[in-house]
């Protein structure tokens, strides 16, 4: 059973949610035409069609383009040997769309970094938070408008803001000071 | 005349029993019981592989709750991407894995050529070529793993052992590209230079001694006591779940999947080279071990045949091609560029504009020493990427840990996160 006919199968028992299967270089991609119903279309597929395991899951910003976000899932079935890709298109107004970690346990830190990375909700996640930025830093460095230096942001409190004994290294001398015994650097107290 | 009284364990196990009577009432001890302990194994630690903070919630020993926290690496690797060629992506891929960086090298080739259509068209010499590197970084990667795992249960003298083989790869490495770890060997459409001579010789060498090291090993730790009670029946990952969290590698062939993608997706000429996959039965930290340490021997045995078939011979004598001979992919020679019209505008394309990718969109998974490294490149033409996730084994691996982790003790942690043989760089990119 190759990927073109399992895809097939997923066509013909959703009709015009999934669209007929395409090929290039010798992979088979569909697309999902309502996110809202991603999960039915992978429970399918894991299920019936034996695609097991959830090797990927991506996210693409089509800047400029509507529906902005495209997410990609990549599956492969172990039996079978095949590979198989979903995409979904999902409007920058919703940017929402319902968590398949119902149908692959894997997906949670896949959609935890989609989340981190563009931007995309995902209805019914465990737990979603940030899982490569730190909690609580304002923007989504994947999107296309986000430049590739980055933007000034805070960093969370950090847990040691008193200066370090010897700042400025071992053999930097303090301006000023009457004489070297003063200028030379020495460890700094805490009080001091 | 006093009486000499035998103790035997009999004797202390009736003891313990009489105390437990002694014990106060059940209510009274939960009041003793008090609150859990929250350890941050801090992103600095010395058994965690790299940057990997676990946030543990533990009850006495036993943890309740370990939640991960990656991210200390992350270094935007995939936006970079958006904003390079994909021959200058390459010293990128290097720094994934940095354990095995000929093998990431080779991923990344293998993927951008996939989009070209070239992956299965490229010479038989640079085919064989990338094997043998693979193949090296495989066991670079697994002497590391097993030599840090080891370290860490507390075996310092195995570390010791696997990184005197480790260096002569990297004498390899670096007599091969140029430089011992970050070698960036691969390009796409063949690999920047042929072998230096004798460099297939020494390769001969080295595998006749790695095995003599692997043997050493093994006799240091496969019937070792403690180290069996230390690793056997720990972190025992049901091949459901492994399916399931998405794991791969050596991690899911642990626990008896049999998926190794040089044999269901054959890439490069591994359909021509025998070697047998090696499964673990119980998917504990101990089949894990086994199985790194099988796995070499199979890497061996893969390098034997290719040194013994390599187009060209040892050196070349018959000056094998290592590039694809495409002069819209691979740069011209240089007496060529200089001379004549048509080289030196291809030269010019490539290196100002990239080579120029079909629109559409590949995915390439590659059987490195850790896991599947997958490269999800989504092209609109020209010589960037419009976007590429790399799908990293890493990553993946570590999701499993909160699921896993719960229940085992403190000290199970070190010997769990060894046995997984993750890498903070392929982790968070």
């Amino acid at each position: 059973m190759n990927a073109t006919e399992l895809a097939n199968k997923l066509h013909e028992k959703f009709g015009e949610l999934v669209s007929a299967p395409v090929e290039f270089r010798g992979e088979i991609s569909v697309k999902v035409a309502d996110a809202e119903r991603i999960v039915e279309v992978s429970a399918f597929a894991k299920k019936e069609l034996g695609f097991d395991c959830l090797v990927d899951a991506s996210s693409l910003d089509n800047y400029g383009e509507d529906p902005r976000w495209t997410v990609v899932y990549h599956l492969y079935g172990i039996a079978s040997k095949q590979y198989l890709r979903l995409s979904v298109s999902v409007t920058e107004e919703k940017s929402e769309l319902p968590t398949v970690t119902t149908v692959w346990r894997t997906a949670d830190w896949h959609e935890r970094e989609i989340y981190d990375m563009m931007g995309i909700r995902f209805r019914s996640h465990p737990d979603l938070r940030r899982i490569l930025m730190w909690e609580g830093y304002p923007y989504f460095p994947l999107r296309k408008d986000f430049p590739l230096a980055g933007k000034p942001s805070d960093l969370p409190e950090v847990a040691f803001s008193k200066p370090a004994p010897l700042e400025g290294g071992p053999f930097v001398t303090a301006p000023g000071g009457k004489d070297s015994i003063e200028r030379e650097p020495r460890v700094k107290t805490f009080e001091g | 005349m006093a009486e000499v009284q035998e103790i035997t364990i009999r004797d202390t196990a009736a003891q313990a029993e009489t105390a437990a009577q002694s014990l106060p009432p059940a209510e009274e001890l939960q009041d003793m019981q008090g609150e859990k302990m929250v350890l941050n194994m801090g992103p600095s630690h010395p058994s965690t592989h790299g940057v990997l903070r676990i946030i543990l919630e533990l009850d006495g020993e036993i943890i309740t709750k370990a939640i991960p926290d990656v991210g200390y690496l992350h270094r935007g690797d995939e936006k970079i991407a958006e904003n390079m060629t994909y021959t200058q992506f390459i010293p990128y891929t290097d720094r994934l894995d940095y354990l095995a960086p000929l093998a990431n090298n080779v991923a990344y080739a293998l993927a951008v050529e996939k989009l070209l259509g070239i992956h299965d068209k490229l010479p038989p010499r640079c085919q064989y070529l990338r094997v043998i590197c693979c193949e090296l970084a495989r066991i670079s990667s697994h002497l590391l793993g097993v030599g840090c795992f080891a370290m860490d249960v507390g075996a310092m003298t195995v570390f010791l052992l696997t990184f005197t083989e480790r260096e002569k790869i990297y004498n390899l490495a670096e007599a091969l590209s140029g430089a011992r770890f970050t070698t960036s060997y691969t390009r796409i459409g063949g690999v920047s230079r042929d072998t230096p001579p004798g460099w297939c010789a020494a390769v001969r060498k080295f595998i006749n001694e790695v095995v003599v090291n692997i043997n050493e090993v093994e006799t240091l730790l496969t019937r070792n006591k403690i180290w069996v009670d230390r690793t056997k029946d720990v972190g025992v990952i049901s091949k459901a779940d492994a399916i399931d969290f998405g794991l791969s590698g050596p991690n899911l062939r642990g626990s008896g999947v049999n998926y190794d993608l040089r044999k269901d997706q054959p890439y490069l000429c591994y359909k021509d080279l025998q070697f047998d996959v090696p499964l673990g039965e119980v998917g504990d930290c101990y089949d894990r071990y086994l199985l790194r340490m099988e796995e070499m021997r199979q890497s061996v045995r893969l390098i034997h045949q290719c040194l013994d078939k390599i187009p060209g011979g040892f050196d070349n004598a018959s000056k094998e091609p290592v590039n694809v001979a495409d002069g819209k992919i691979v740069l011209p020679p240089k007496n060529k560029v200089m001379s004549s019209m048509e080289e030196l505008i291809h030269q010019f394309m490539l290196v100002t504009q990239g080579v120029n990718c079909p629109p559409g969109e590949v995915y390439f998974g590659h059987e490195n020493p850790k896991g599947e490294l997958g490269f999800y490149i989504h092209s609109r033409g020209g010589g960037t990427p419009y976007r590429m996730k790399i799908r990293s084994p890493s990553f993946v691996n570590l999701s499993i840990l909160s699921h896993l982790l719960p229940g085992h003790m403190m000290s199970d942690t070190v010997a769990i996160l060894g046995s997984f043989d993750f890498v903070m760089g392929e982790c968070d990119r």
